[in-house]
């Protein structure tokens, strides 16, 4: 268990809805969920959350904390932004589920080889090397993520994926060696080491 | 028609060599028949996509999109943004909306910009290609410039999520929009309005962490166009299109079903109704050839 987690703990231990709207994205529109369910029935990976987000919203409210942020159910968001646009309340669902598995992960209870928490990092580290996406490291990236044994398996499974894309030129192989990136790569990366300080500065605030 | 000038976000996919390289080139082909100029942001970086959100967080997420916004007000002043992808333009619209609602947020922005000199106001519009084709261009100026219409083929206009929701565009519903429709038939092709499946989620990013389930999805999304006798899908999302073209397959395998159905964009489509060459239209990014296409092209 993280130090943050321990101190956080401390902090809220009353109270879990208090916790998720100081340091949740959008985490203050929590309490107006009036447990409608248009949500969850309107989620295209419904099925498979374990808690759907109506679900989540009161179990946050009953301060069923560890249930919550150990839950991999956030990670289920497809970003269809499907429960936004019906929410009687006008709740910004997707973004709550962003910021709980954001701040899950955070606080170090995603659970372990989540893949979807694991491609999003793979993903930002991919984009935070050059300012701009490498496809071919991401997509390498993915199937090494568990091993290089694995790594050849999952790129002989789909060998005719990549020649397809490659015989349309929508997969470049040279992309290995260096490929797209912004000019100003120092001044990029500064600019986004220093949101990041920022945003974690405006956590250790509320210790 | 005057000349249309826009500030134009081309991101990551639409890079030579990336999965929607076709895009750019079918859109830049559009846009020359169109009149409209493309003057690219000087050194724009990926938004950080839908899929971002979980190494980035709330400010560095946001960041990414101030960086691009402010190099547009910098470079190219007074000019509106445009994107054509789904994820850049929700991105970049959503950063400026909340950088606009959340004050604190607006100076963190510009205090992480300034390390670079830069400086983030959020007064460019953010739209999306489709927003100019269908209330600067309209469905009578696309229909104007068609010299090949698409006769005979039936398309189904799969809006996907992101150029739908939560923004949309101003007078469509998020459930039923029926602008893609629109545009299909200005080309002389024939819509499907029922076509139910026309803003399913394809799964997104998670086409590649949780790939069965978004399969799943994908598989729905062409049968229900087979269903509706559609030849060919079409889309506004490189996701969309990548997500729901290259994955049949996969799909097939999985299934035992016998898909091959050519999935295009909207871009594609203009540039072959407009009477351009298959490699001006990008017939050639085709992964699932549109054949249909290539024969007009070749009239």
């Amino acid at each position: 268990m993280s130090d943050l987690n321990t101190a956080m703990i401390e902090k809220y231990r009353s109270s879990f809805l208090k916790e998720v709207e100081a340091n949740v994205e959008e985490g203050e529109w929590v309490k107006m969920c009036m447990q409608c369910g248009v949500c969850s029935g309107s989620c295209p990976l419904g099925k498979h959350w374990e808690h759907p987000p109506q679900e989540i919203f009161m179990m946050i409210r009953a301060g069923k904390r560890e249930d919550v942020l150990s839950s991999d159910s956030m990670w289920m968001c497809t970003s269809c932004y499907n429960c936004i646009a019906r929410c009687p309340r006008g709740l910004p669902i997707t973004h709550i589920m962003h910021g709980l598995a954001v701040y899950s992960k955070r606080l170090g209870l995603t659970p372990q080889k989540q893949p979807t928490a694991e491609f999003s990092q793979i993903f930002w580290d991919n984009l935070m090397k050059k300012g701009r996406v490498n496809e071919l490291k991401l997509g390498l990236s993915m199937y090494f993520k568990d091993g290089f044994g694995q790594g050849i398996k999952n790129a002989m499974a789909n060998q005719k994926l990549g020649q397809n894309m490659m015989k349309a030129k929508r997969m470049n192989a040279m992309e290995f060696f260096g490929g797209h990136s912004v000019k100003d790569l120092s001044g990029f990366q500064k600019i986004i080491k220093k949101a990041q300080e920022i945003e974690a500065g405006n956590i250790k605030d509320f210790k | 028609m005057a000349k249309i000038e826009l500030s134009f976000y081309p991101g990551c996919s639409s890079q030579k060599g990336a999965t929607s390289s076709n895009y750019l080139v079918s859109a830049q082909t559009m846009c020359e028949e169109l009149d409209i100029q493309l003057n690219e942001i000087p050194d724009w970086n990926c938004c950080g996509a839908s899929i971002g959100y979980g190494g980035g967080g709330e400010l560095p997420r946001l960041t990414l999109s101030a960086r691009n916004i402010a190099l547009s007000e910098e470079h190219n002043a007074g000019q509106e943004i445009v994107a054509t992808c789904a994820a850049c333009w929700l991105s970049t619209r959503e950063a400026k909306e909340r950088l606009h609602e959340d004050e604190q947020m607006f100076k963190d922005a510009n205090a992480a910009l300034s390390e670079a000199g830069l400086k983030y106001t959020g007064e460019s519009n953010v739209r999306h290609m489709v927003e100019v084709l269908v209330e600067d261009i309209g469905f009578d100026g696309i229909k104007a410039k068609v010299k090949k219409p698409l006769e005979g083929i039936k398309i189904a206009g799969y809006i996907g999520c992101q150029t739908n929701r939560p923004f949309g565009i101003a007078g469509e519903s998020f459930e039923n929009p029926l602008y893609l429709d629109k545009i299909v038939e200005s080309v002389g092709a024939d819509s499907i309005p029922t076509y139910e499946k026309k803003v399913q989620c394809c799964g997104g990013a998670l086409a590649f962490s949780e790939p069965e389930k978004s399969q799943e999805m994908i598989k729905g999304i062409i049968e229900a166009a087979y269903d509706n006798g559609a030849d060919m899908i079409v889309t506004p999302c490189p996701l969309c299109q990548a997500n729901v073209e290259i994955y049949q397959d996969n799909i097939n395998e999985t299934y035992g079903t016998k898909f091959n159905m050519p999935v295009v964009y909207y871009s594609t489509l203009l540039s072959v109704a407009f009477g351009r060459s298959a490699a001006d239209a990008a017939l050639n990014g085709q992964v699932i050839p549109a054949k249909q296409l290539e024969e007009i092209t070749n009239k």
